[in-house]
């Protein structure tokens, strides 16, 4: 299958790794958290507050709140908006995020 | 809300009612306000004495509806930001005493007992064990739809029907007209506009006010908190724009930080300004505040009288109309109480409450 990157003739520069949950995974400058976990074969991130259900991205721009993830220790961004950087630090989360 | 509660107290007073709305359910400064049931914040007089009645009735609906509708007794805890604030907070908490409100003085070195984050160093506090919280939203619609009111959404009230002699006879709106022998005016911040169709003047006026919304958090702020300057803002009678720190937890996690007040007419735009404002008061309360994201910011319209009274109760001007508007920011806990004395008028029995101090006429003489 193509990608969309082969499909507009993209010239991304160089790859870097970011972790999931302590697990390396690549990203490519210029993309979130959410294209970056969607490349991973990742799509769910998030258990609901209530009932800990499944979430990953429903609006993709940064309205739904649906696709909050923990980046550097900081939770609740949204995947769909945060750029990556080199060495940065994602974990899915839990309920708020918060620990107490 | 307060057409809610007014379809549920004259349907449980044997009245059939017809609840007619330009919008949705909530879709007026109900949905845009944060659910405030308080005593903490009116000194004594009419508007304490609705409140407490208010308060009274919302705990007995909340046997019925209380988890449906987020109804928490959580209490209130007003904050003094000086030790001459202190002083005047305890001045003004002992006058409410006097009128039946229970307000219990905190020692500054107890407010960690009530409220664990807030900022250290505040001089003392007075806690209101009677104020409470509901999701007004779900307030509206499940008092609503377990009222036997029949509902017309999006119908749009285009004048008041009048007889020749000037008796009410019903409403006209866009899609037909409704017979009633009794109008109700619970058009909110637009009941100046609902009076002006029946020909009487009611000078509803809209004070803005921005509710900054936070990330979900696990509950950090057990009470409704916010600054003694509060009540000083609510009472003023200025159009430029006031902020004084409120600061609640939802049953959903948010934290709702309030409350901004100007008159700008209905102006939608957001303001930078207001929303910042409140948000540094808060971090002044509760310094965790400043490590948690606000997520979104909503905008209401308190309808706004003169004198800060609403308006309840029969019309002298033109029989059979009512009014139940102007509550200003405090319609939603004084809707229970409100519907409550409309149904009273409604069927001739004595009010609970003496209604002069809420008679709609009472502005007429300033009238241009």
């Amino acid at each position: 299958m193509r990608s969309p990157l082969e499909l507009v003739g993209a010239q991304p520069g160089p790859a870097f790794t970011v972790t999931l949950d302590g697990r390396e995974i690549e990203a490519l400058p210029g993309q979130t958290v959410a294209a970056a976990l969607w490349a991973a074969g990742v799509t769910s991130w998030r258990g609901t507050r209530g009932q800990g259900r499944p979430r990953g991205v429903f609006c993709g721009i940064g309205v739904c709140f649906d696709c909050l993830v923990t980046v550097n220790d900081r939770p609740n961004q949204r995947a769909c908006l945060v750029p990556l950087h080199p060495g940065d630090a994602i974990r899915t989360q839990e309920g708020t995020g918060h620990d107490d | 809300m307060v057409g809610a509660a007014c379809a549920w107290y004259a349907g449980r007073a044997g009245l059939d009612v017809i609840l007619v709305d330009r919008g949705p359910v909530a879709g007026g400064t109900t949905g845009a306000g944060e659910g405030n049931l308080l005593v903490s914040d009116k000194e004594p007089g009419p508007e304490l004495d609705l409140a407490l009645l208010s308060g009274r009735l919302w705990g007995e609906l909340a046997r019925e509806f209380g988890d449906a509708v987020e109804y928490e007794p959580k209490g209130g805890v007003v904050v003094a930001s000086s030790p001459d604030g202190l002083v005047a907070l305890e001045r003004f908490a002992e006058g409410q005493r006097a009128a039946g409100v229970a307000a219990e003085p905190v020692a500054g070195d107890r407010l960690h007992d009530l409220e664990p984050h807030l900022a250290p160093g505040l001089p003392g506090a007075v806690h209101y064990p009677q104020d409470a919280q509901v999701m007004p939203a779900l307030a509206a619609a499940h008092l609503l739809r377990a009222s036997a009111a029949r509902l017309l959404t999006g119908h749009t009230v285009t004048d008041v029907l009048r007889a020749p002699d000037g008796t009410v006879r019903g409403v006209r709106t866009d899609r037909g007209d409704i017979h009633a022998p009794a109008v109700i005016n619970a058009a909110g911040t637009w009941g100046g506009e609902l009076a002006a169709l029946a020909g009487v003047r009611l000078p509803v006026l809209p004070r803005r006010g921005f509710v900054l919304v936070t990330e979900p958090l696990p509950r950090r702020v057990r009470h409704k908190v916010y600054a003694a300057d509060y009540v000083a803002d609510v009472a003023s009678d200025s159009a430029a724009l006031q902020t004084s720190p409120v600061v609640e937890g939802t049953a959903a996690g948010p934290i709702l930080i309030g409350a901004s007040r100007e008159r700008v007419g209905f102006d939608r735009t957001f303001s930078l300004p207001a929303v910042r404002a409140l948000a540094a008061g808060a971090t002044r309360l509760f310094p965790f505040l400043e490590r948690v994201r606000a997520m979104r910011s909503y905008l209401g319209f308190r309808p706004y009288l003169p004198d800060h009274l609403p308006a309840v109760g029969p019309d002298p001007r033109v029989p059979g109309l009512y009014h139940a508007c102007g509550h200003e920011g405090a319609g939603i806990g004084l809707a229970t109480g409100t519907g409550h004395l409309i149904a009273q008028a409604l069927t001739a029995k004595t009010p609970d409450l003496d209604l002069a101090p809420f008679r709609p006429d009472r502005f007429a003489e300033e009238a241009a």
